[in-house]
């Protein structure tokens, strides 16, 4: 947690010097008769933030915060495994939305977390793979008229047949 | 006494048959919606806009209130439940529905949330009866320079919420307020902060994309990681005797966050600009900054949901006051009501509650039977809402997860958006691995859309002078106070230091 700590800090810190820069293609000064330009706001409060990471250093030098004194690994093997199959899982269901649209891309997921996290029946795991996203699509394009991505071409005819039952 | 007669007779018209069956389907519509994550009383009344050209103009303003009443109750739910603020109006109701879910009282916390909308819209309807055309006049005098005054007042009411880490609470903040003013600058129209020159940053960063990031994922895979997938709710139970024992707790404690965020928040949504988002923050801080008990708040206070909750109703009809009287819409909600009210054929403004008195009184009386309906038909969905919580968390977590991602890209249409929720989460989880508080930078990203361009248009109308946040009549008090708050807990800090010198 110690080396977390202060590896954080300098990214962020990194992070924030990057905002400033980046504000500062806009006037980041007081222009006279005017106010501020269009950078000022974004230009300091990132400075804010740069200030912020310093003190944080300056904490976790002198020992104030509770990860800066703790010899505790940030996550045991069981914590990255749980949090790199979870994240991992939501990272490739974003990812599967634009080749086999939003609503196969939820049936995906569900199949992939409820049987194989969370080692439900396949009659369970089947039961709302298949319900769920039928769902969504007469709430979303039916009642609430909102278009979800809909893949690449093979998945028109699921399309073609779901908008023939709602319109 | 003429007040009282207009009144009744708006009453009796909220009670036709035609308007009373919109006032249900309207209520029930909108809880719905407001309850889905991304989702919220904009959608419905932008979606059913049409369906009310079916009707007569009365009948179909009454539809869309309803509506909009409804989402209001509905966006607590989502809080509670999901632990998402599902709109911007219900992101304080998250910092103690969600601990009182996780304690197995999300019933107490639902019901404390319909209770305190029922009080807050209900007080929100007698002021707006009594002193519609006072207050807009007042609201009329709201200008940028008080607009800031009151963010400022807003960020100093929140400044004990982050946590004892002042550095690490300092960047949230500006993290918040840094993310809030990625796109385009306001003022001159030029991009800004265009990260990493990907064009997907010039529609900005929304605030749903930052708390569906946050607590949507960020929030559930600490969750996940922390109790290794095990239940993390006590099995919460709902019967009927349970309910009627919740209701007497939430009366008994969250009746000060209530009448706190009953007042406030209508006063705050009466202000053009500002609406039930600042309102509601600001009913939090203050109902914390009062209370007797604040170590309570964060942790699952019944008033820490009822200030929010009765501030974000309450403000909601306040919001509705100067789109009526002055025909300036509060809220990007009130705007559609306003745009559907032009194409009636109706034109707001100081004469309509002369010209079209039977369409005004028959609208404030839909809000009285709106707020009732919405109350009992909320009340009659709890055990719903609770159920949904008994699911084993197996399969209430990827439906959390389902709900971001698929609400996340309802709210914002945009595949650069969904990214953004996915970096956020994942940020976020390592954030709070080292304790840095995140609630800070969804209220900043929130309130920083407002308060930057107005302190920048009042700086442009003193030709860059700041003293006018100091010298006007209503910013300059509002200013002070703010400041004063701000520093409060240096002061205590020294003061302190003093003690322990002397001791």
């Amino acid at each position: 947690m110690r080396q977390g700590e202060i590896s954080l800090a300098g990214l962020l810190a990194l992070f924030s010097l990057y905002l400033m820069w980046k504000s500062a293609e806009l006037p980041i000064g007081y222009i006279s008769g005017k106010g501020p330009g269009g950078g000022f706001w974004p230009f300091w409060l990132s400075l804010g933030m740069l200030l912020s990471c310093l003190a944080i250093a300056w904490n976790w030098w002198r020992g104030k915060s509770p990860a800066s004194v703790s010899d505790e690994p940030l996550m045991d093997a069981f914590g990255w495994r749980t949090v790199i199959s979870v994240g991992g899982g939501i990272v490739a269901f974003v990812a599967l939305i634009s080749a086999v649209s939003m609503y196969g891309a939820v049936a995906f997921f569900l199949i992939y977390y409820l049987h194989f996290l969370g080692r439900h029946s396949w009659l369970l795991t089947l039961s709302l793979a298949l319900v769920l996203p039928i769902g969504l699509f007469l709430f979303f394009e039916g009642a609430m008229q909102i278009s979800m991505p809909q893949g690449l071409p093979f998945t028109q005819p699921f399309f073609d047949v779901m908008y023939d039952i709602i319109y | 006494m003429e007040v009282f007669s207009f009144l009744v007779s708006g009453i009796f018209t909220a009670l036709e048959p035609i308007n009373i069956g919109l006032i249900l389907i309207g209520v029930t519509v909108g809880l719905f919606i407001g309850a889905m994550p991304g989702l919220g009383s904009v959608n419905g009344v932008a979606i059913l806009l049409p369906v009310t050209f079916l009707v007569p103009p009365a009948s179909a303003i009454i539809f869309l209130a309803a509506i909009y009443y409804g989402a209001m109750y509905g966006g607590a739910i989502s809080s509670v439940t999901l632990g998402i603020p599902g709109a911007s109006t219900a992101v304080a109701t998250t910092f103690d529905g969600r601990p009182l879910a996780l304690q197995g009282r999300a019933s107490l916390a639902l019901v404390t949330a319909a209770l305190a909308s029922f009080v807050g819209g209900t007080v929100a309807t007698v002021f707006f009866t009594l002193f519609a055309p006072l207050l807009a006049t007042v609201a009329l005098n709201f200008g940028p320079p008080e607009i800031f005054a009151l963010m400022l007042l807003a960020f100093a009411t929140f400044v004990g919420l982050g946590g004892d880490d002042i550095p690490k609470t300092i960047f949230s903040i500006c993290f918040g307020l840094v993310l809030a003013t990625v796109g385009f600058d306001t003022i001159s129209g030029e991009p800004r902060l265009v990260l990493f020159d990907i064009q997907g940053f010039l529609r900005g960063i929304g605030f749903i994309v930052l708390a569906i990031g946050v607590y949507g994922i960020g929030e559930m895979l600490w969750t996940i990681e922390q109790t290794r997938g095990e239940i993390t709710t006590t099995n919460p139970k709902m019967t009927a005797k349970g309910l009627v024992s919740d209701t007497k707790e939430a009366v008994r404690r969250g009746w000060k966050g209530t009448w706190i965020g009953s007042l406030l928040g209508f006063f705050v949504g009466v202000l053009p600009a500002a609406g039930a988002t600042p309102g509601s923050l600001m009913s939090y801080g203050v109902a914390k900054m009062v209370s007797k008990t604040p170590h309570e708040y964060g942790n699952g206070s019944p008033d820490g949901v009822a200030a929010p909750e009765a501030a974000n109703n309450s403000a909601s009809t306040g919001a509705m006051l100067p789109m009526l009287t002055l025909g300036i819409p509060g809220s990007p909600t009130t705007a559609i009501l306003l745009g559907g009210m032009v194409i009636w054929g109706l034109t707001p403004g100081p004469r309509l509650f002369v010209d079209q008195s039977e369409f005004v009184w028959g609208l404030i009386g839909s809000f009285y039977i709106s707020n009732l309906a919405a109350v009992l038909i909320n009340l009659a969905f709890i055990p719903l809402f609770v159920w949904m919580l008994r699911m084993p968390f197996t399969i209430l977590a990827p439906l959390i997860f389902m709900l971001s991602i698929v609400g996340g890209f309802a709210a914002s249409r945009s595949m650069h958006d969904l990214w953004l929720i996915v970096i956020f989460g994942i940020g976020a989880f390592f954030l709070r691995k080292f304790d840095y508080p995140l609630a800070p930078a969804v209220l900043a990203i929130v309130l920083g859309p407002i308060a930057e361009p107005t302190m920048r248009q009042s700086l442009l109308l003193s030709s860059g002078d700041p003293m006018i946040f100091f010298t006007r009549p209503v910013a300059g008090p509002i200013t002070v106070i703010a400041i004063f708050l701000i520093l409060l807990p240096a002061f205590k800090i020294l003061r302190r230091k003093r003690e322990a010198a002397a001791n």
